[in-house]
């Protein structure tokens, strides 16, 4: 609601700063006219005068500057293709080792003399333990960059959108510490109490003792990956365009069925790729979730007893006595993760990617 | 407006199109009342499961009322808008619960001690010791990081903004955003696969060794895509009259970005800076894989293990000793001090920064 002013007041500002500015380079630019013959010596001779236009620059600044922006620029693809041959490269040696399926085994014994190790546990607890927070955040995040964007007098929803941001900076091991020396006490009493009267669930079984548990983690995973998910929806609600929101009220809509007509369709993809933006978050996060769950290797849908471990927290827990084997195993599992979280990222960039192009053609 | 009614929607004849002002609050006493007595009847749970069974009859009640009386459409509208509150209140409880622990945690151990001594020679019965040496480390490792990344990155955008054409620069952009989601222990993976299993034996006589360089390289691959993302975003934001002008007066390219482009960007740029510091500044993960952590105050970030503000606060939490928690709650205030004061700074000379949004 009513971007458009203040963005356009910006760009006014903007237009007369540029004036300002521009003294400064304007004044600089007198300055080539000292400054290029210098430059352009070692490649091409003495021109002197210099009254023509520089035409001599087989190996001069600009070529050497773009070259130098070039190579900057290979180097993330360069970074990007070393991650994956260095992880292969050291993953290799300990999966030809291992004795017993990388995909079935459940457990981790890398360091044996006959290494037994295997991913299928730590894969699904990755897994269960993102969909998890994501159910939780999803819909809460919605709900406050809904009310942030919509509902909120304007200064309000500015001052705690500012707050959210904030939040999303916090370093996960703070929210990791949280989560153990405080959080787990109310979770175990819940935990308690959905085993008393819901027992009958498979999710929800077990007979405890309850705290450390896949619910620990996901809950707290669900409160770091909130801040993320509603700055970016909120950006996008934000977006939306005033036009379409007045037609919707004007058309009698109550405001509801204006963010539902209006806002929710235009903001769709911009969700679903925040939403996968936190769940690749949520699938990598470490040290939270080596602090706050139990590390089991067992595949179970149980969620309140003490337990579960996933790939990232593994790889923080187990590190330390890690022989050489074992450091090897705990790569070839971080292959793993860099794998999945490179489909979710991939995904997500491509339904950004499309709306962009989408909203540029429709504006 | 007028109309008479009493809280309860049951009890009520209405005629008028709309709720009085005080229905919603009747509904949401009658709702706890109801709630509570069910509750503690059964005997089925404490006061968090008051308030919860409270809200959900609180909606089902507001819908119930507001149907009955102004229709489905207005029923539909209020009880949305009251769900969107409550997740509103529901996220900020558990968010300042974590503030609140942290402040009053964090505050017992606040002492210059702490921020003048090591663990070094520090065991499970001594209540002081500090973390002078993570802190050293923090500043350190994300200095350097800092050193590489931001002369690459801001060329990497230039690239990508000025010079970049068709497929490669758009396969640029597309990975950098994909690094962007590169979690952060995948990157101590590999600079631990790559510097310290492999580079570092070469001038350490054969053996692999941790330092807080190879943290520092972790932590520039997380922090490369945040600048490229945000500096690409503001040199686009600088408008093009002002290159033309530079061009027009015969200024070559490479010196019109240099003089012209970035000086009008840097506010923008050094904000994305800032807070890509903040997020290294926060990273615990790689500073475990590839600096190992240490007691010891190291100051040579190239030699031998380095600890971090993150690391500290991870180890401390392992830590058996009963002062350990202490620590490790005042090392994570101090920690998110910091990351938050970088952050507020950027947000701010963000804000007025004339190029931005």
């Amino acid at each position: 609601m009513g971007d458009t002013p203040p963005r356009s007041a910006d760009a006014g500002t903007g237009a007369s700063r540029v004036i300002t500015d521009h003294a400064r380079p304007a004044g600089a630019s007198a300055r080539p006219a000292e400054d290029v013959p210098t430059s352009r010596t070692p490649g091409g001779g003495a021109l002197g005068g210099g009254g023509g236009l520089p035409r001599r620059r087989a190996f001069g600044a600009e070529r050497a500057f773009r070259g130098l922006t070039l190579a900057a620029g290979t180097a993330v693809l360069v970074v990007i293709v070393a991650i994956a041959v260095f992880l292969v490269a050291k993953a290799v040696p300990a999966l030809r080792a291992n004795t017993v399926s990388f995909w079935t085994f459940e457990g981790w014994f890398p360091n044996d003399p006959e290494p037994r190790f295997g991913i299928g546990a730590l894969a699904f607890g990755t897994v269960l333990s993102a969909v998890l927070a994501l159910l939780v955040a999803v819909p809460v995040a919605l709900g406050i960059a809904l009310y942030l964007s919509h509902y909120a007098p304007r200064r309000l929803g500015n001052a705690l959108g500012f707050l959210i941001d904030l939040l999303a900076a916090v370093p996960s091991v703070v929210f990791g510490l949280w989560g153990r020396d405080y959080f787990s006490g109310p979770v175990a009493d819940l935990s308690a109490w959905l085993n008393r009267y819901f027992g009958w669930l498979p999710l929800f079984g077990g007979d405890g003792p309850y705290g450390a548990s896949m619910l620990l983690g996901a809950l707290v995973l669900a409160i770091m990956v909130l801040p993320i998910i509603t700055s970016l929806s909120r950006e996008v609600f934000r977006q939306t365009p005033t036009a379409n929101e007045e037609a919707a009220l004007a058309l009698g809509a109550t405001r509801w069925e204006m963010i539902r007509t209006a806002v929710l369709p235009y903001g769709r993809p911009g969700v679903i790729a925040a939403v996968m933006l936190g769940l690749g978050r949520a699938l990598g996060e470490t040290i939270a979730l080596a602090l706050t769950l139990g590390i089991t290797f067992n595949i179970s849908f149980n969620i309140i007893d003490n337990g579960g471990n996933t790939i990232a927290a593994n790889i923080a827990n187990a590190f330390g006595e890690a022989n050489d084997t074992g450091r090897g195993a705990l790569i070839a599992s971080g292959l793993m993760l860099f794998a999945i979280t490179l489909i979710v990222n991939i995904t997500a960039r491509a339904i950004i990617h499309r709306r962009r192009e989408f909203t540029e053609s429709a504006a | 407006m007028s109309t008479l009614t009493t809280p309860s929607p049951r009890a009520v004849d209405l005629r008028a199109r709309r709720l009085p002002g005080y229905a919603p609050i009747g509904i949401a006493a009658a709702a706890l009342a109801l709630a509570a007595a069910a509750v503690y009847g059964g005997g089925i749970g404490g006061p968090v499961l008051v308030v919860v069974l409270g809200a959900v009859l609180y909606l089902a009640g507001l819908y119930a009322a507001s149907n009955a009386v102004e229709g489905r459409r207005a029923a539909r509208n209020r009880t949305w808008s009251a769900l969107i509150h409550s997740a509103f209140v529901l996220a900020v409880l558990p968010l300042a619960s974590v503030v609140w622990t942290l402040v009053s945690k964090g505050a017992e151990r606040l002492d210059g001690n702490f921020f003048g001594t090591s663990m070094n020679n520090i065991g499970a019965r001594d209540p002081n010791g500090g973390a002078y040496h993570a802190i050293v480390g923090t500043l350190e490792q994300v200095g350097i990081a800092t050193l590489i990344t931001v002369p690459l990155g801001i060329l990497c955008a230039i690239y990508v903004v000025e010079y970049g054409r068709g497929r490669f620069a758009f396969a640029i952009r597309f990975f950098v955003d994909v690094m962007t989601g590169i979690p952060s222990i995948v990157s101590g993976l590999f600079v631990l696969a790559f510097w310290v299993l492999i580079v570092s034996p070469v001038f350490n006589d054969g053996r692999p060794g941790f330092s807080g360089f190879a943290a520092a390289l972790a932590l520039s691959v997380l922090m490369l895509p945040t600048i490229v993302r945000s500096t690409e975003e503001m040199l686009r934001l600088v408008p093009a009259p002002l290159r033309e002008g530079a061009y027009a007066l015969g200024v070559p390219k490479w010196k019109t970005i240099l003089r012209v482009v970035l000086p009008t960007a840097l506010p923008g740029i050094v904000t994305g800076v800032m807070l890509a510091i903040a997020r290294a500044a926060g990273e615990t993960a790689p500073v475990l894989l590839v600096a190992g952590g240490g007691a010891a105050i190291n100051l040579n970030p190239f030699e031998n293990n380095q600890s971090s503000l993150a690391l500290f606060v991870y180890q401390q939490a392992g830590d058996a000793s009963r002062y350990a928690p202490a620590r490790a709650w005042t090392a994570a205030l101090t920690l998110v001090a910091l990351v938050l004061i970088l952050t507020v700074a950027a947000k701010l000379l963000a804000r007025r920064n004339q190029l931005s949004r």
